[in-house]
Formats: C-alpha cells, structure tokens, sequence
C-alpha cells in the first residue's frame, strides 16, 4: 500500500491504483469524460486524451491526469485548486467550442457525458470559437449511426471494438485536428467488418454512436389500420427497462412492459421467450444428432447476429460448426407468419412483427436477405429497450404505475429456461437442461448449472449425461470468442458445445439497453434478476412448455423435421476477413 | 481517375512481404517498412495493396489505414508525374520560402498537396530539406532548386514539360 | 574489415589503419602526396558535391597524378554557407563555393603547379580582400570546439577502417574489457552528459534507471527522427560519422543490459539511412555488433526503423509506439520508457548527438568531458545555424559560450548588414531571445529561465523584416499539423491559439485577443499530454513576452512593423518614383494611376495589397508603411 494525501487528507492506496482510484476511496470527485473502466467485462480504457480529470501534483512542472497517474508514496494532490479549476474548465471549453450546440434535438439529450460535465462545471459561456469539424455522418448501417461532428475522441469505441470485441472495424484517422475515428479508406459502415454488436454505442458519451431511430416508423405502423401488429420482447429487455423509469436496477418488469406495449396498440403482446423455448427444442435435437450420428462437434450457438456475423467475417472456414438454428428473433417471426397467421385467420401480408431488443446487430439481422418467409420478411421492424423508453414517454404513459399484464397466448408462454437467454451462459444451461433429459430419459433434479453463469469471460464446465461427460464451454464478448474458437481452430481444445454472446455478459449488457455509464453494478443486478425470473417459474426446461408441445403436435411434426428445418433453421455465408 | 495497381507492382509487393515476415510474429512493427516499399513501388497506396498488407502481416485493414493516414509520408492517391516540394521549414521560411510557395501555387494552377488533373505536377510543403545554406529551396522530382527568389519559379517549371523529364 | 575478436585486435587494427589518417594528421606544406576530402553531406550534395568528386578523380588521373594525390567524401565540415567545401591535406587548405568545373583548376594549378587557387578561398567579410587559406585561422571555426563532430570533416564515413584509426570502438573496448556496467553509468553520470534531443536529462541517470529494472529483455533505441524545422545536426553526424552512434549505442546497451537495438530514422534522410545502413555492416561483419563482441560475453544487434514524417514522433513514447508499428501517439509518463518501453520492456532512448558524445566520454574519461562547458551544463552543443545570418550552417560549441559570441563571431553577423531582431532557439517548442539576452552564456537553464529552450539545436536568427505575431503564427501552424490529435489542448487549444494569431496577423485583433493567448497559453502548458503539445504555446508567449510591443502594433494600431502582414499593409509610392509605369504594368488589380515620367499613386481602396508593384520598382520608390 501507498499512503499520499489528496487535498491534504491522507490516503492508503495500493500500489497499481490511480489518483483517481484513491480520490474515490476519500469521496472526492474528480470529473472525467473519456475514462472508463469496466473491470468486470475486462474493459479499461484509460487513453488520458481528453485531460478533463487533470489535477495539480506537487512537484510536477505541468498538471496530471488522476485517471492515469499512478499514486506514489508521500504524493500531494489537489483536486481542485484555482489552477486546476481554470484548466479543468478551460479543456472542456476547448472540447465545446468545437461540439455541435444541438442539445435540445440530440439523439442523446439528457444522456449525454458531455452535456452533464457542462452542467456539472456550470459552463455558461464558451471563451473560445472557431473553426469546426464537419464530417458527413455514415448512416450506411442498418443498426448504427456515426456521427463524428460529435466525437470528443475519448477513444472508448476503438477500445472496444479492437481490444474488446477483436471486431476491428474502427481506428482513429489522420491526425491533429483532422483527428476522427473511422473505417478503413473511410468506407461505410456497412461494408466493413462491423458487426453492429453495439457495443461501441454503449460507451459511446455522446451522440457520436447511436442506434438507427426506427421510433417514427414504429408509430407509423402503429397507425396503420390496416396491420395486424404483433410484438414480442426478449428476455433482457424486461431486466433493464425499469431503470430507465427510476426503478431500482434488477427488477424485472415483465408485467409492466406487456401492459405497456399493449397500450401502445398492439394487436397482440407475445414474448421472444416463447421462441427461445422453441430454439432449445431444435438446438438439443440437433446437438443430439451430432452426438448420436457423429457429426461437426463441437456445436456452437446461432442466437446472438453479432457473433455470427463475426464468425462469417473471421471464421468462415468453420462455417460448418455453428447450430443453423435460427435466432429466437426470427424463429417467432416465421412462426407467426405461419402458425400464427393461420390459426387467428390472418392474411400474413398484413402482419407487422416487431421485435423489442436489447440489441443494435438485430436491427441488422431482420434485414438479412435470406430471412424471409414465403418472401415476406420475418421481423418487420426492430426497437431497441431505449426506444421503447422513449415511445413510452411519447405516449404519455406513467410506466410506473401501470398494472401487470398478461403475454397473450399462444406466444406469449415460456419457461425459466427462455429467461436465462438473456445472459451469457444461459442457453447452453437451458440446452443442457433439455438434452440431459432426452438423452438419459431420467428428470434433471438440479437444473442451476452454477458454472455457466457470472461475466467470466470464458468459462467451462464438463456435465455428466448418462454415461456420456459433456465438455462445454461459454464465451461472451467477442475478442473471448475469438480465443475459443481459435483454440477449436487448432485443435487445442475439444468440447461439444459452446455457447457464444457478443456483449459482455450476454444481452443484458445489449448495445440497445439503458447506458450504465460505466456501472458495472448495473449490469450484475440484471443479471440476477434474469435468474430470479427463472428460479420464479414453475416449468423451467424448455420442452416442458405446453405451447411448444401443441405447435409441434399441431403444426411443425418432429424436432427437425422437414417443416421445422424450412422454417426455423438457415445457413451461413462467407465474408471478407478484413 | 487513379489507376488500378499493376499485377507486375503486386507481385512485386508479394515479393517483398515473403521476405519480410518474422517468424517471431511481430509483423506489425514491420508494417511502417511494408508501407514505404509498397509506396516505393506503387507510387503510392492503392487500396489493393494496402488490403494485401493488411492479410499478410495479419493487421487489421482499419489500423493500418490508421497508420497511413497518421504519417505524412504516406499517401493513398497517386501523385503527378513531377512532385514539386518546397521546403517551409524555418530557415527558408524566414528567407521568404512562403512567396515561393504562393508563386508555386499560382503558377501550377493548385493548392499545396494537390495534384494537377492531368497528374502531371503534385506540389507539396515539406519542413527543412536540411540545405538551410541554400534557402529557400524547392524540389522537384528529389532535384534541389535553392536561393530561389519568385522571379525563378518560372524558368524552374518550364525544364518540366512533357517529353522530358 | 575482418574480424575483431578482442581488445588486442582492435589495437592491432587501428595501427594497421593509422596510415589511411597519415596525411590528415601531418601538418606541413611540403608532403610528396596529397589527399582531398569533398564535403559530402546533403547540404552539399544538393550543390552538386558528387560531381566535384568524380570530376576531380578524373582530372587527377588526367594529370597523371593518381599515385601522388587522391580524392574522396568525409562529413559535412559545417560550413554550409559556403559550401561545398574541398579540403586539401596536408596542406591545410580549404576551398569553398566550389563548382564542379573547379575540379581541373584545382588538380592542374594546386596538386600539379602547387599554386592555390586565390579565388577559391575563404574570404573576410570583415576585411574584404583578406583571402583565408586555413579552416582555424576562419572566425567560423576559432571558437568552435568540435567533440561530437569531431570526424565530420576529418574521415570517410563510409570506411569503418578511418573510423578504428581515428581511436574508433576503443571507448567500448575500454568498457567490454576494463569496466563493469555500473562503472560505465558511473562514468556517464560523472561526465554530466546531458540529452541533446530536448530536455536535457542527464544520460547517465537515465541509463541507471533502466539498468535498475529486473534482468530480461530490454532495448537501446537511437532517436534520430530529427524534425525540428530548419536543423540537421543529427543528420550530418549520421552521415559524417555512424559509427561513433553506433559506438555510443553499444555502450549504453552494455551500460543497462540491452542485446536489441533500434535506430528511428526519418524516411526523409536518405543519405543518412544510406551511410548507417552501410556502417552497420561494417560493424556486423568486424564482429562488433552481433554475439560476444570482442570476445566478451556481451552480445547486441540493431536495426533500422523508418519514421514516416511526423514530427510527434520525437517524442519518446510516440517513437516507440511508431517502432511498433503504429500510430506515432505519445501515451502517458509515468510509466518512463526505461521502465515500460517497447512491447512494455524498459527501453532507453538517447538521440544521436548525445550518443555521439558518449565513446569520447569513455575513451577519455568523465574529468575531461565536465571539465568543458559552463557549471550546469558541461560537453558542447551542437546547433544548426540558419535563417538570417551571414555564416549559415552547423556548429559545436562549449556550453556557456554566448549568443552573441555565436551570431556575430562565428555567424559572421546579419544578413544584408540588417539589424538582428530576435534568436529562435528550440524549434516549434522554444522560444524567441530578443537583443536584450544577447549576452546571455547558453545552457538548459539560462534558455529555459528566458522562456526558450536548448531543443535539438536549431538557432534561427530573424532581423528587421522578420514579424514575430507572424513567426510565432509559423510556428503554431507547424504544431497544429504535427499534433497527434489525441489529446484536446494540443488538438483544438493550438488550432484556436492560431485562430487567434490569424486574427491578429488580418487586423481584426482585440485587447481581449491577447489575453486569450495568454491564458488558452498556459492552459495547454499544463494540460497537454505529451512534451509537443505542452510546448506549443512557447513560441507565442515568449514573443509576446519580449515583442510586445509588435502585439500592440498589430492590436491596437492595426500596423505591421516589420511590414509582413499583408491585411496590415499600405502602399505607398515615393517621390523617388520616375514615372516609368513598370508598377502600373504589373498590378494585377489596375489600381494604379499616372501619367509617363510622373509620380504615380497607388489607389488603397483597390490595392489588394500583393506586392507585385514593389517588386517591379527599378528604383525602389514602392514602400510599405
């Protein structure tokens, strides 16, 4: 331990902390702006390149930033001496001074780091003006906005999608004042290696990443008579909404979103929940295929479209290992323009699915050409838990005090094994829930398969089945992904099933969720309130759902059969490495 | 419109990359080298070269296109067939190299890091040749022009017709 | 040369080469044979240096006088203003301004008739008539004490055997075979050898740092990305004398327990990547770099990493980052270098002067070298000499020596005969000295505590016609492009710095505009992330400090003394105007009247102030005010 003194109040630190980890520890606030550290997701970025957190260090010729300066035994830090204040303020003045004024109309008004840093340092007037950057913003992409005019360089986004994500879509260009962070060549988005994860749009602190507003078309659709519109929600969507209405992180409100959603004007309310269900039923039988007739193992999970993305551009030569499971998302579209349709006797020309998502890259997924029903497209339109905050407060409605609704039937059913999906771990614990049956034949008494769970980001676990140990593996977050598979690559390593999330930590961290604004915390009580929704249900193996039993009794026939492998699986095509 | 790299440059460029490549897998601390032999080869950095790069020191296409904008040296457009430079560094910007520079522009019809569209002058600044002696200085094609004064610039630029070079 | 397996055979060596130096070093005027050395550094290179060599081998074989007299390259003598230069040994003479068609005149009337060539030589110009034969009896060089040039002028540096002859690698065989590490940083430390890249942190202390760091991999790096607009002192050592770098390197590896080496060089300097590139396989094939170097148990390799032009990258983390092949972005102190460096291994990084100090440290001791300069700081620097001075070009002198003695002894005073008006020192991160601190004896402290500094050693003199709103706006411009663009201050404070100045330079300046620079100043000084950017503001508030008045002028008057900024501009035609309409013919905006063998007048409303009519004045009758 270090002891120093910060605005004359002495300090322990350990050796590794920063001034600012130990001015934290004292309760002093020292504002930052491109700091971010997301310990458990294994996410720091600590670029020092916006110098909002300098502070004045005895002894030192110029200030330090505390985010980055290591603490050194006997150290005298001020935090806010008149020196420090005026920097503080004249920095982020420079920052304004070229920053778009469009507050009132920003994408991220009232979320906005920088916005609030103004307000918290009472900025009223910006002493310096001049020129600007006037970059074209890239709406190439189907699930992202880059608006670089509002870019403060904080770096977060390259941290993330380079060191995190291993995506390497971004880098920062050029340099000086022509400084930008971009594509190769500056090509659009959409044609490079992106995989609309989002996750650059999470830790993005201002509008300069934001999701693709599909809030206009949603109430146009909405308005049109002549849809019948159907909705379903993923699982992670109920774990987070509330926080956008001060509702303590973690408490899922399952109940209040359907009430919502049905008072919005939705013809019918129904739950992604019932498809995840529906994707263990043909994910296990094609698991236990490939276990039975030794087929490609291991088998990897096909739910997250950032990670197959990912796989496509970065593995193409596995691309036969993949489940070609369709994703939950689009499992119900083609259910309810099939299935659905016909039992309620509608024209499935004139059903709207929408989907609510924790996610950016499901945007991207219910564009991709392929996932098209009798040429109607699965998934109409995708909203992400943020845009439904916001369609939410459009309409007026007091979130809080709405009563508990009811999914409608048949698609609203699901059991505990569906809510697990929204956090890494959870389908392979609800595959192995439903295979550990069908194999053995026996009841699985103990359904928690503690292994699986937490922000580890590569976790393992070897299960006994019968006769048969089942070596499986997780990964979240897509740089681990890439570890894992190029340890299947090589050989290295031999399992039989691994699950893969794009995000950290599953969907609960979707870069279409509430921002936690650097709260890992956040993220953990999501995760919990995900398994306590399980632990709350009293089916909790996915074919234990009556629904899913009658859809394939009245409709689909076997697990994998010819109609099940038409409607509910697909294929993979190779993209460019680089 | 810029031309499509030779097949004959590309081989080239895979030539060199054969030979370059660690075994130790620091490629990346080779890529800076790559960069400037492709661009001694291309002229400059067309993107199919920069793609090959890219795959074969296995850096992603977005950093290396990071790194060559970073560095001045590099440049992703093809240049003319005459590159006047005209050093602005302090000594010869305190001998007036900055009339020379104005004079260059209006004499070439483009502005400092343009090329002209028939791709037969690119002028571009660069900071202290090292023959402050011989300030101002200017450029062309590496042949050293110095204690120019703008009365020069023409006589200079008329040896640069076509034909010759 | 072949290999040099141990101290002994380095001796033997160097005697065995002493000859190549016999004439060089002999100091009469009666030698049967004569040798000549042709300035090839750039600066005389541009001047057509190659052609005088070849046309002087073939004038000499012409004479027949192959077996009496021969010619080859050495380093650059410095004297750049008069360049290039030919030397001839041992007769002491020193040729300047020579022309390719020179060569004959030389070989026919000095090497065969043994008869100067008068019109060659070096000229007085405090007493104009007074030819000068040798190099010492030239003010240029009296008070100059050449260590780190010590061989640019005196060997081939393409040889590395005139390199072992002039007591080449012995400051390492000193270390390999009589010292511990510790004793050679003690020796270092002792000698108060400073950095010449900049700073000037002591080297020895520096390598003590690195040396402190746990056994394993480390790396030496040689910074020769020398950027600094307007000097080339780096450069002219790299390419008059790699070795002694290379030496220097060896030593400092040895020193903190380095096998790797690198040397960041600019792409830009390609006779410098040349000449190294050659020297490092001289000295790989002499077994002086590679494994157990002179038959110790110390092994080092090095190679050559290109910078590709950006000026940031001479800041050290930026350099190492670069070395890895990415972009040139310094990343935060702490961690040093010697601590984390490259791939997050302690590294050291000396620039190229400092390293070129080092074997004459070694070889002659700690005492000898602290026994040079001023108090503080001790050795010579060597500065790039250029803009508005009659002796333009490169210099070593003792620290502690004055500017004065500087511009007007060895610089030979102002161009033109004009008045001095101020003394750049350290580049875009230094400042401007007015007359006043002519006086002022030059070392890291004195500069600094004049809100200049030392820098690499660029001295850029400006008089009269020089205006410093405008020099200080010349400088931010440079950092703005040079500025990494990772941090704010540097990114957008310099950028709205300049804005400011632009402002100041069009007359639209404001009392408030100055205040700005002061405080947006001092706010990237103490925000910036890296050494460029916190100095950037240097230029302008040393200016503003000392040329005051001038920022007044411009503000409140809306007046440029020193007649450069345009917007500020009025002309004016004098009485002395003959009427010959040269000015009325070459305005490009027809806005001057009168008749033939009159006064004409110039109509301001429309004068848009380019200039074009004062240039064409056969009789100087066009002014500014």
């Amino acid at each position: 331990m270090v002891t120093l003194a910060i605005n004359g109040k002495s300090v322990e630190a350990p050796e590794n902390a920063t001034i600012l980890d130990a001015a934290r520890e004292l309760d002093i606030h020292i504002p930052t702006l491109c700091h971010l550290d997301l310990h458990s997701l294994k996410m720091l970025n600590k670029a020092a390149t916006c110098r909002v957190c300098m502070v004045e260090v005895a002894g030192r010729r110029a200030l330090a930033p505390a985010c980055s300066t290591p603490v050194a035994p006997g150290m005298e830090v001020k935090t806010h001496s008149p020196r420090v204040i005026r920097a503080r303020r004249g920095v982020v003045e420079l920052i304004l001074s070229n920053h778009p004024k469009s507050c009132l109309t920003c994408p991220k008004n009232t979320q906005c780091e920088l916005q609030s840093l103004a307000a918290e340092l009472s900025i009223t007037d910006i002493t310096y003006t001049g020129k600007m950057s006037s970059h074209k913003a890239d709406k190439s992409s189907p699930a992202l906005v880059r608006d670089m005019n509002k870019c403060v360089l904080c770096r977060r986004c390259e941290t993330m999608c380079n060191e995190v994500q291993t995506v390497n879509a971004l880098s920062a260009v050029n340099r000086g004042f022509r400084t930008t962070v971009g594509t190769a060549f500056a090509v659009p988005l959409a044609e490079t290696t992106c995989v609309s994860c989002g996750q650059c749009v999470a830790v993005c602190p201002t509008a300069a990443l934001s999701e693709v507003n599909n809030i206009p078309s949603l109430w146009k659709l909405l308005g049109d008579t002549e849809k019948f519109t159907v909705v379903q929600t993923a699982p992670a969507v109920r774990a987070a909404l509330g926080e956008a209405f001060g509702l303590p992180p973690g408490r899922a409100v399952t109940g209040k979103l359907v009430s919502a959603l049905r008072l919005l004007g939705f013809d019918r309310v129904f739950d992604t929940n019932f498809a995840a269900d529906l994707t263990i039923m043909e994910e296990a039988a094609e698991f236990l295929d490939r276990v039975k007739n030794g087929g490609r193992l291991p088998i990897l999970t096909s739910c997250c479209p950032g990670w197959v993305k990912f796989f496509e551009h970065q593995f193409s030569d596995l691309l036969d290992v993949p489940s070609t499971c369709k994703s939950p998302q689009h499992m119900f579209g083609v259910i309810a323009k099939t299935y659905l349709a016909e039992k309620l006797g509608i024209n499935p020309k004139k059903m709207a699915v929408v989907s609510v998502m924790p996610c950016l890259a499901k945007k991207y997924e219910a564009g991709r050409p392929e996932l098209t029903v009798n040429g109607l497209p699965e998934v109409d339109l995708v909203v992400t838990t943020r845009e439904l905050v916001r369609i939410i407060r459009d309409a007026g409605i007091n979130f809080n005090s709405l009563p508990d609704g009811e999914y409608d039937a048949p698609l609203g059913a699901s059991t505990g094994a569906a809510d697990i999906f929204g956090i890494s771990g959870g389908v392979l614990e609800a595959a192995l829930r439903t295979s550990y049956e069908w194999l053995t034949g026996a009841t699985l008494e103990k359904v928690d398969f503690e292994a699986l769970r937490g922000f580890a980001g590569i976790k393992e676990a070897s299960v006994a089945i019968g006769e048969m140990r089942v070596k499986v593996a997780v990964a979240s977050g897509l740089g681990n992904a890439r570890k894992l598979l190029e340890s299947v690559r090589s050989g290295e390593s031999a399992y039989h099933a691994i699950e893969i999330m794009a995000c950290p930590g599953g969907c609960i961290d979707g870069g279409g969720q509430p921002y936690h604004h650097g709260d890992v915390k956040v993220l953990e009580k999501r995760m919990q309130a995900l398994l306590s929704e399980d632990q709350g249900k009293k089916l909790r193996k996915a074919h234990e759902n009556p629904f899913i039993k009658s859809l394939y009794a009245d409709f689909l026939g076997e697990h994998n059969s010819r109609l099940a492998h038409k409607l509910l699986h697909t294929g993979y095509v190779k993209r460019q490495k680089m | 419109m810029p031309q499509s790299p030779q097949g004959e440059d590309c081989k080239k460029l895979a030539a060199f990359l054969d030979s370059s490549i660690d075994s130790s897998g620091r490629n990346e601390s080779a890529l800076i080298k790559t960069l400037y032999e492709a661009q001694r080869i291309f002229g400059y950095l067309p993107k199919e070269a920069v793609f090959l790069i890219s795959e074969r020191l296995n850096v992603a296409v977005s950093k290396v296109y990071g790194v060559i904008s970073f560095y001045s040296f590099f440049t992703t457009k093809p240049k003319g067939r005459y590159q006047v430079k005209v050093c602005l560094g302090t000594a010869c910007f305190v001998r007036g190299a900055e009339k020379i520079a104005r004079e260059l522009e209006s004499r070439l019809g483009i502005k400092l890091g343009e090329t002209s569209l028939d791709r037969k002058f690119s002028l571009e600044s660069l900071r202290c040749v090292g023959a402050c002696g011989l300030a101002p200085v200017t450029l062309v094609n590496g042949k050293g022009y110095g204690r120019l004064e703008v009365k020069d610039i023409g006589p200079m630029l008329e040896q640069y017709t076509d034909g010759k070079s | 040369m072949k290999k040099i397996a141990s101290y002994a055979e380095l001796n033997a060596a160097r005697a065995a080469c002493k000859p190549l130096l016999a004439l060089r070093e002999e100091n009469t005027r009666s030698g049967q044979k004569r040798e000549l050395l042709v300035c090839g550094g750039t600066g005389c290179q541009s001047s057509e240096s190659a052609a005088i060599l070849e046309n002087l081998h073939r004038e000499i074989l012409a004479a027949g006088l192959a077996d009496k007299a021969s010619a080859q390259i050495t380093g650059c003598f410095g004297f750049c203003e008069k360049g290039p230069i030919v030397k001839i040994f041992p007769d002491d003479v020193f040729y300047t301004e020579v022309k390719p068609e020179d060569a004959r005149e030389i070989v026919e009337s000095h090497l065969r008739d043994n008869a100067v060539v008068r019109r060659l030589l070096y000229e007085d110009p405090a007493h104009p008539g007074v030819l000068i034969e040798r190099q010492s009896d030239m003010n240029f060089y009296k008070k100059q004490l050449r260590i780190a040039l010590e061989n640019c002028g005196r060997i081939n540096p393409e040889l590395i055997e005139e390199y072992v002859a002039a007591e080449g690698y012995q400051g390492l065989a000193r270390c390999l075979d009589k010292m511990t590490p510790e004793e050679v940083i003690k020796e270092v430390t002792d000698s108060g050898l400073s950095g010449r890249g900049g700073a000037g942190f002591p080297t020895g202390v520096k390598w003590a740092a690195a040396a402190a760091q746990p056994e394993g991999k480390k790396y030496m790096v040689c910074n020769a990305d020398e950027g600094d607009p307007g000097a080339f002192m780096d450069r002219s050592i790299l390419e008059g004398d790699p070795h002694s770098v290379i030496e220097g390197m060896l030593i400092a590896a040895y020193a903190f327990g380095a096998d790797q080496g690198f040397v960041y060089i600019r792409a830009e300097y390609p006779l410098a990547i040349r000449r190294l590139s050659l020297a490092v396989e001289q000295a790989r094939a002499a077994g002086l770099l590679g494994r157990n170097i002179l038959g110790s148990s110390f092994s080092f390799d090095l190679e050559l990493k290109y910078g590709a032009g950006a000026f940031v990258c001479g800041e050290e983390t930026a350099l190492l980052r670069s070395i890895e092949g990415g972009r040139g972005e310094p990343t935060p102190k702490p961690p040093f270098p010697a601590e984390q460096g490259l791939w997050h291994k302690p590294t050291i990084i000396n620039n190229v002067e400092t390293l070129a100090n080092v074997p004459k440290i070694l070889r002659r001791g700690a005492g000898w070298f602290s026994g040079i300069g001023s108090e503080k700081s001790k050795g010579t620097k060597v500065f790039a000499l250029a803009g508005k001075i009659n002796n333009v070009g490169l210099v070593e002198v003792p620290m502690g020596i004055t500017l004065r003695e500087i511009i007007y002894e060895i610089g030979g005073g102002i161009k033109n005969g004009k008045k001095l008006k101020a003394v750049q020192t350290g580049g875009p991160s230094g400042g401007c000295i007015s007359e006043e601190n002519m006086d002022i004896k030059i070392d890291y402290q004195s500069l600094s505590s004049i809100g200049s500094m030392m820098g690499s050693g660029g001295m850029i003199v400006m008089d009269e016609d020089n205006c410093m709103v405008d020099i200080a706006k010349f400088y931010l411009e440079f950092t703005m492009d040079e500025s990494c663009g990772k941090c704010t201050p540097c990114r957008v404070g310099n950028l709205r710095l300049h804005e400011i100045l632009d402002e100041i330079t069009k007359g639209l300046g404001t009392p408030e505009h100055l205040e700005k620079l002061r405080s947006l100043g001092q706010i990237i000084q103490d925000t910036a992330l890296c050494a460029l950017g916190q100095t950037a503001p240097n230029p302008v508030l040393s200016t503003m400090r000392f040329f005051s008045q001038e920022y007044d002028a411009h503000v409140y008057e809306k007046r440029c003394p020193a007649g450069v900024c345009r917007e500020l501009l009025d002309f004016f035609i004098t009485e002395a105007c003959i009427g010959c309409g040269k000015c009325l013919k070459n305005c490009p905006a027809s806005c001057i009247g009168g008749e033939r063998k009159q006064r004409h007048v110039i109509d301001p409303g429309a004068c848009i102030k380019c200039g074009t009519c004062a240039g064409a004045c056969p009789v100087k009758a066009i002014i500014r005010k």
